[in-house]
């Protein structure tokens, strides 16, 4: 930056914006909101001639911090266990980032204020550097850590996985649909503001205790950019709160991102750092610690609440049931069940649990062993082939769960599950919420109101579906999750790479086949399917059937 | 006297040695076959750096994305879509795999599916590269001005030449401001890959930054000359007639209807090379000697360079296939002709309008109509490498 400040750069940046005075630009991306009133600044403050050199330097410390990694043999101090979950992670968190760089000139045309679009454009940059750098640190673990297969086909894996699917919602739902609901709400208020802070901050400190200090060292480069995009979001709030018409859109916009990325990073981020962890000191902090710290506190009671005053409709009742969720329901390990019970139709070794682990468990979430303890002792008894099938297709007290049409995860806290029938078809959702998200929320009407620009729920949303009637084994060769010797599976439900060890297609195709719940639902009569409501919701917990005697 | 106390162990995370290093086990996919992206096929032999980041982050339903997209808009439409631009690659007319209950994945074996998918950028930007070369731009730009400002180099400049800088180099600020937010960084949510939206999100940045040079530039003549007028940028850009032509056309750029591939178009292939380079080049970067300065063609040439070895690169390299496709080859030359049909007569007309510019430095630059007719040749050469007819329209 030259003599000039900041301050003087950034105002006399200010006589760039723009009044068209012959042609107004294309509304490509539509918004039900209005903004009618009160103009915020832009609060970044930020000038190209100091932000290039400054992510350059960043980068030097990134790329720096990577050739040391590799001088320095990480690899040889790396938990596998660890890693392996990042097959999943970096194959999913690229696209969002791109998706965050492609929302942004939905914003330049939603939000009014010129002065705003300076600090988009510069997201728009940052989200190009995200997506890209973590592209390349997952090409160097790839060339790097022991056991490639994975890390080189995650973005032909991660859209077919059995699991990774529920991943893309957090990209698509920043770049469809209301630009205002998308681009703002989902991403910058909800996703950015409260959530980066478990994946970006949260997570690679996790990481650094598993012997990996590349993961904090990018993601700590990428949060560093957070920050700014968090101030992007702030002043958008704001704007849209002076205009009394938002409120009613604001209110069912923060529910459904609140609990839409409740669902989907809790799964995720929460399964990562408590079962893909070696670190078992009991004074690390657990995922249900962190939540606490990062997200009640820091994000709700000191972000979200301060709005309320501006007349912001904060879901009190919803962030109060994620906790419940989470430290009573036993959301994390449920969904950690889940991906380790279909560890065949992913794309990375998912470690089984030890006393250590056990013991964590137990000291951390009381009560945890008598719940899943068992199901995770099957889980090692059945990990190397031996003449049975792969947990899935075991008895093992574990009911296979149905999905959830909006969230995708599947509906693991039974008793909440609840049915409707929605666009001519049953689906089955995890919790109310999400009924309310698809049926409610995503429609052209809201509450009488007309909301011609919200997006819709698409897609065939059951990975299940496609596989209807498949052997496991096809469904595997079809997905392309087998190694090079063209018949032992790329993933693996234990760490051992000795070839002997390791599952082939041939184990599969002594399976059943692969039956889709939501087809199979859709084919019940009205009794059964009663009856299968009542049976699903005293199923549980981890899994267990409905006691036939209760 | 000191004492030491005696301080309970520091909880921290043990190293432990994994041995889980590349080449530690042989096991199937141990090898170095297995160290590469697999997903694409390289567009050489050896897949490169830009593509590993780059290719098929953003995914395609014709492709692996079997689920299909999970989000909509109100309309229906979601992802990508196709229909986004009126030009057409091969392959886009073919209809997607239809999936559902026991389809399977249905994942196209004969890939690339349609011609988008083969578009490269041939500048290779990603994070990397786009931070250097930013960074390098705007460390020459900002030591050329401190060196200048250091000189006293601005002492030198003839009081016409002052209030040409003040009003014109000012003005043309606001053009690549809104090229860079309204076109480019609009449009990078409407390209068919990642590729493509990648690019154009790096050609925003230089735009933005190369605004923001300018405008920064314009600060420190405000700091540094007396009676240089700050202000006067705004005056020209809103009421100047030479500047009620080009920005007629800028506008219209911007609100293109609904298609990214003309709006991309006309304003790097007609726009750029019609009135950008005419102004740029054969105007101020050629008679700023004459009257003095010396440092406005450094910040000017860094814009150029911008557009002349990188951003017109780029877009040769995306839409010159296009005219040779083996499908929509002459579907896609009438769209371009219709597109500079229109677009070619506007910026003629522009031009024409800013000719009283060229009137007003004391030591005159090169005559407007020598200068336009180097970028009337420049046109028609870049035209030729895109593989189409020079317009009848430019010989207005």
């Amino acid at each position: 930056m030259s003599r000039q400040s900041l301050a003087k750069a950034h105002q006399k940046i200010q006589e760039l914006s723009w009044e068209p005075q012959y042609h107004e630009p294309y509304m490509k991306y539509g918004t039900d909101y209005t903004f009618r009133k009160a103009a915020k600044k832009d609060p970044l403050k930020q000038v190209l001639r100091s932000y290039f050199p400054m992510q350059e330097e960043k980068d030097n410390r990134v790329y720096g911090a990577s050739d040391g990694a590799i001088r320095g043999n990480m690899f040889r101090q790396v938990q596998e266990r660890w890693l392996e979950w990042q097959k999943l992670f970096l194959s999913i968190i690229p696209l969002p980032e791109i998706s965050a760089a492609r929302s942004m000139p939905m914003l330049f045309q939603a939000v009014p204020n010129p002065e705003l679009h300076n600090g988009q454009a510069i997201q728009m940059i940052d989200e190009v550097r995200h997506s890209t750098i973590q592209q390349n640190l997952k090409r160097l673990y790839m060339n790097n850590y022991i056991d490639p297969a994975g890390f080189n086909n995650t973005l032909r894996n991660f859209h077919s996985d059995y699991c990774g699917t529920i991943g893309r919602q957090f990209a698509e739902g920043f770049i469809t649909g209301d630009a205002i609901t998308a681009a703002s709400i989902y991403l910058t208020i909800v996703a950015e503001t409260a959530f980066t802070n478990t994946l970006f901050v949260a997570m690679p400190a996790e990481a650094a205790a598993n012997g990996d200090y590349l993961l904090p060292t990018v993601f700590h480069s990428v949060q560093s950019d957070e920050s700014r995009h968090i101030s992007n979001g702030y002043a958008t709030l704001l704007m849209a709160l002076s205009d009394e018409d938002n409120r009613q859109l604001l209110e069912r916009d923060l529910r459904y991102a609140w609990w839409n990325n409740h669902r989907v990073v809790d799964a995720a981020i929460g399964t990562f750092i408590e079962y893909g962890t070696k670190d078992r000191r009991k004074d690390r902090e657990s995922y249900a610690e962190m939540w606490r710290r990062w997200i009640y506190d820091d994000y709700y009671r000191a972000y979200l609440l301060p709005l309320e005053k501006y007349g912001l409709v904060i879901p009190h009742d919803l962030i109060e049931e994620s906790w419940n969720q989470i430290w009573n329901k036993g959301y994390v390990h449920e969904v950690a069940q889940f991906f380790a019970t279909g560890w065949l139709a992913n794309y990375w070794r998912i470690d089984g649990m030890t006393d250590d682990d056990f013991e964590w468990f137990e000291y951390k979430y009381p009560g945890w062993y008598d719940k899943y303890g068992k199901w995770w002792e099957n889980y090692n008894r059945l990990s190397r082939p031996n003449g049975h099938h792969p947990i899935v297709a075991e008895d093992v007290d574990y009911v296979y769960p149905h999905r959830c049409w909006t969230c995708m995860v599947p509906c693991l806290v039974r008793e909440d599950m609840v049915v409707d029938k929605v666009d001519g078809q049953w689906r089955t959702y995890c919790h109310e919420a999400c009924r309310w998200t698809d049926a409610e929320a995503f429609r052209p009407t809201y509450q009488g109101r007309e909301t011609p620009n919200m997006g819709k729920l698409v897609g065939h949303r059951e990975w299940e579906t496609l596989y209807h009637g498949w052997n496991w084994a096809d469904v595997v060769e079809d997905m392309g999750f087998v190694r090079d010797d063209g018949k032992t599976l790329t993933a693996q439900p234990h760490l051992d790479l000795d070839p002997k060890k390791m599952w082939t297609t041939d184990h599969l195709r002594r399976m059943g086949p692969v039956a889709s719940p939501n087809v199979i639902l859709n084919e019940m009569s009205d009794a059964d399917r009663e009856a299968f409501v009542a049976d699903y919701n005293r199923q549980g917990p981890a899994g267990r059937p409905a006691d036939a005697t209760s | 006297m000191t004492s030491t106390e005696e301080r309970p162990e520091r909880s921290v995370p043990k190293p432990v040695f994994t041995d889980a290093e590349a080449g530690a086990k042989e096991f199937p996919d141990s090898g170095p076959s297995a160290r590469r992206y697999n997903y694409f096929k390289p567009a050489k032999r050896k897949q490169t750096h830009y593509e590993d980041v780059t290719v098929e982050v953003q995914p395609d339903p014709r492709h692996y994305l079997s689920q299909g997209w999970i989000y909509g808009f109100a309309d229906g439409s979601a992802g990508y879509p196709l229909t986004w631009t009126k030009l057409k690659a091969w392959g886009v007319d073919d209809p997607e795999p239809e999936r559902g209950p026991g389809s399977g994945g249905r994942h196209v074996a004969d890939w690339p599916a349609h011609g988008w998918h083969e578009f490269r950028d041939p500048n290779e930007e990603w994070e990397l590269t786009m931070y250097r070369y930013n960074a390098n731009v705007v460390r020459q730009v900002t030591q050329n001005v401190e060196n200048a400002r250091q000189s006293k180099a601005f002492e030198q400049w003839t009081p016409n030449w002052v209030r040409f800088v003040e009003r014109n180099v000012g003005a043309w600020m606001h053009i690549e401001h809104i090229l860079g937010l309204y076109v480019f960084a609009a449009c990078n949510r409407s390209g068919p890959t990642n590729m493509h939206n990648t690019v154009m999100a790096v050609n925003s940045e230089h735009k933005i930054r190369f605004a923001q040079d300018l405008a920064l530039y314009n600060l420190t003549l405000t700091e540094e000359i007396e009676g240089f007028d700050g202000a006067a940028h705004i005056e020209a850009w809103n009421s100047d007639p030479e500047w009620q032509g080009v920005r007629r056309v800028v506008e219209a750029l911007t609100a293109v209807d609904n298609d990214w591939g003309e709006m991309i178009f006309a304003t790097n292939i007609v726009f750029e090379s019609l009135l950008g380079e005419l102004f740029r080049s054969g105007l101020v970067m050629q008679s700023a000697a004459g009257n003095g300065d010396y440092v406005t063609p450094t910040v000017m040439g860094s814009g150029e360079y911008d557009y002349a070895q990188r951003d017109l690169r780029w877009t040769v390299a995306a839409f010159a296939p296009l005219t040779q496709d083996r499908e929509f080859a002459d579907h896609n030359k009438e769209i371009f002709n219709g597109w500079l049909a229109h677009w070619v007569p506007l910026a003629i007309e522009a031009a024409r309008t800013m000719q009283p510019l060229w009137s007003q430095p004391d030591a005159k630059p090169p005559r407007f109509e020598d200068s336009l007719d180097r970028a009337k040749n420049r046109f028609a050469g870049i035209l030729t490498d895109l593989g189409l007819e020079t317009p009848k329209e430019l010989n207005q």
